[in-house]
């Protein structure tokens, strides 16, 4: 599964990282990491965060 | 697997209630029925990024899972009525609709204020179309904006019309304060003051009694005599359930549709509720049902009424846990934003500052706790975006807490 997140619409609001954590996360700098490529197993989780993503910024490929 | 679930209302609660039902099993077919013309889209920024003019219209849209590409949508089409012993709904062509199971996700309309004068120049918040409409009068120069209701809503489109540089802008309230009612004293002393800095303007203790113009409001009176000229008016002053279609079926619709913990409706295992129509018993607090009009409610109510209702429409005997999400909601405003996660309101009562001085510097980021019986059941934080996150670390412990009747 392969995850993108439109960091121009991405306001760090962080529903994504309460979400699916192990996938999300932000840095010291306070700014949204993720893994671009989760295992499978993860996609609720993801799906989840899709969900909850205010500006609806992220978006699950495959 | 034959047989049809109705999804009354298509916005993010239909939306969300027709994607769960897949997730949750439910191979049949699945029709969305909603007034809009529009396939389902999300309605924050329309009073922030959209109305400002920072992000299109057309960025709204959601994207529908794929799960969900065979839900039929009868989009510009109306619930006129519903008979739920015989599992029908009517629809505003003249169509009926059977179905083995109903959700119930009609959300919210504005309230409009009776009070005496032209409507011309008066708007509220709520679809594209309002948003639509009332931009074009805040991009007109120089224009005087009167904001009726000092709620989130009315915040945020005031916060909006100052940005985009509008002549002026005041708020005009009954309460003393700023989104009080949700908030408490402390948080909304902190918001006029941000506000007042970034050239808001409040009437606040006194309400609005009657508008000024004959084609088109020219004026807005308060109770106090006072006249506010106004060539544009926003009414944020609240909203109304759209439950007059289910009528007639002996259910509870004094305040959207009240439900179980199961989100069930009137004591029917085929039909559920979602989304802001919904009042619903938080098995998190009290138990006492309310409707909650926050952005995650629609998602997490559809994801467990999508269970309950394919549970008992395959039969299964499996009841799911109660219904216990943790409400969260943001607001941006200028260029600050609140954050909010559990239920303030329930601790209005009992509100300490966590972090920050509230009286302090008045650009400083606050946090604020709210508690009932010595428990913490809400948090919000008031500043940049680290504020927000600050908050956030409390979430563990508003998640841990058992039930208040517990
Ligand atoms: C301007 C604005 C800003 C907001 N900002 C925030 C924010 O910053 N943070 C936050 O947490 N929340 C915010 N919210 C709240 C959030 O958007 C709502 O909680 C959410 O939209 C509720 O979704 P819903 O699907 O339950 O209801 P709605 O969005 O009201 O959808 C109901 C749909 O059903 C349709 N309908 C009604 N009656 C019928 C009928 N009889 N037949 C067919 N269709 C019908 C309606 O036209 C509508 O399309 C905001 C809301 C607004 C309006
Ligand atoms: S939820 Fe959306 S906006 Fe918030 S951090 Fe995640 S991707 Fe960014």
């Amino acid at each position: 599964m392969k995850v993108v997140v439109d960091m121009n619409k991405c306001q760090d609001h962080g529903q994504c990282v309460f979400a699916a954590p192990d996938v999300f996360s932000f840095d010291d700098a306070g700014r949204l990491a993720y893994v671009p490529d989760p295992d499978d197993a993860l996609r609720d989780e993801v799906e989840e965060a899709a969900d909850v993503c205010p500006l609806q910024a992220i978006r699950i490929e495959g | 697997m034959t047989g049809r679930i109705v999804v009354a209302g298509g916005s993010m609660g239909g939306l969300r209630a027709a994607e769960q039902l897949r997730a949750a099993g439910w191979t049949g077919a699945v029709t969305v029925v909603g007034d809009e013309p529009h396939m389902p889209y999300n309605r924050p920024p329309l009073s922030k990024e959209v109305l400002a003019g920072r992000a299109p219209f057309a960025s709204l849209a959601f994207t529908p899972k794929a799960a969900a590409a065979d839900v039929e949508w009868r989009l510009g089409t109306k619930a006129v009525g519903a008979r739920l012993d015989e599992r029908t709904v009517t629809l505003d062509d003249g169509s009926t609709l059977s179905y083995d199971g109903l959700v119930v996700a009609t959300g919210m309309r504005p309230r409009r204020l009776r009070c005496p004068g032209p409507l011309a120049g008066r708007h509220t918040v709520r679809t594209l179309a309002d948003a639509r409409g009332l931009r074009e009068e805040l991009t007109r120069p120089g224009v005087r904006v009167v904001v009726v209701g000092a709620g989130f809503i009315g915040c945020e489109v005031a916060a909006t019309a100052a940005g985009l540089g509008v002549g002026e802008v005041t708020v005009v309230d009954p309460l003393p304060l700023p989104m009080a009612g949700p908030l408490g004293d402390l948080l909304g002393r902190a918001l006029l003051r941000r506000h007042e800095r970034r050239g808001v303007r409040f009437a606040l203790g006194t309400g609005v009694t009657g508008f000024e113009g004959t084609d088109r409001v020219t004026g807005v009176v308060l109770g106090d005599g006072t006249v506010l000229p106004a060539d544009v008016v926003v009414e944020s002053v609240g909203s109304v359930a759209n439950v007059e279609w289910l009528q007639d079926n002996g259910l509870d619709l004094t305040d959207g549709v009240l439900t179980c913990a199961q989100l069930r409706v009137g004591g029917r295992p085929d039909v559920v509720a979602v989304g802001d129509v919904a009042r619903f018993p938080n098995a998190r607090y009290d138990g006492v049902p309310r409707r909650v009009e926050h952005w995650s409610i629609p998602a997490d109510t559809a994801r467990h009424a999508a269970k309950a209702l394919v549970a008992h429409l395959l039969g299964e005997e499996r009841e799911p846990a109660p219904f216990a999400p943790l409400p969260t909601f943001w607001s941006d405003q200028h260029d600050f934003r609140l954050q909010s996660f559990g239920a303030p309101v329930l601790g209005l009562g009992d509100v300490r500052v966590l972090d920050g001085d509230p009286d302090g510097d008045p650009e400083g980021d606050v946090l604020v706790g709210y508690h009932h019986t010595d428990r913490l059941v809400g948090v919000v934080a008031l500043g940049g975006r680290t504020a927000a996150l600050d908050a956030a670390r409390y979430r563990a412990q508003l998640l841990q807490q058992p039930a208040l009747t517990a």
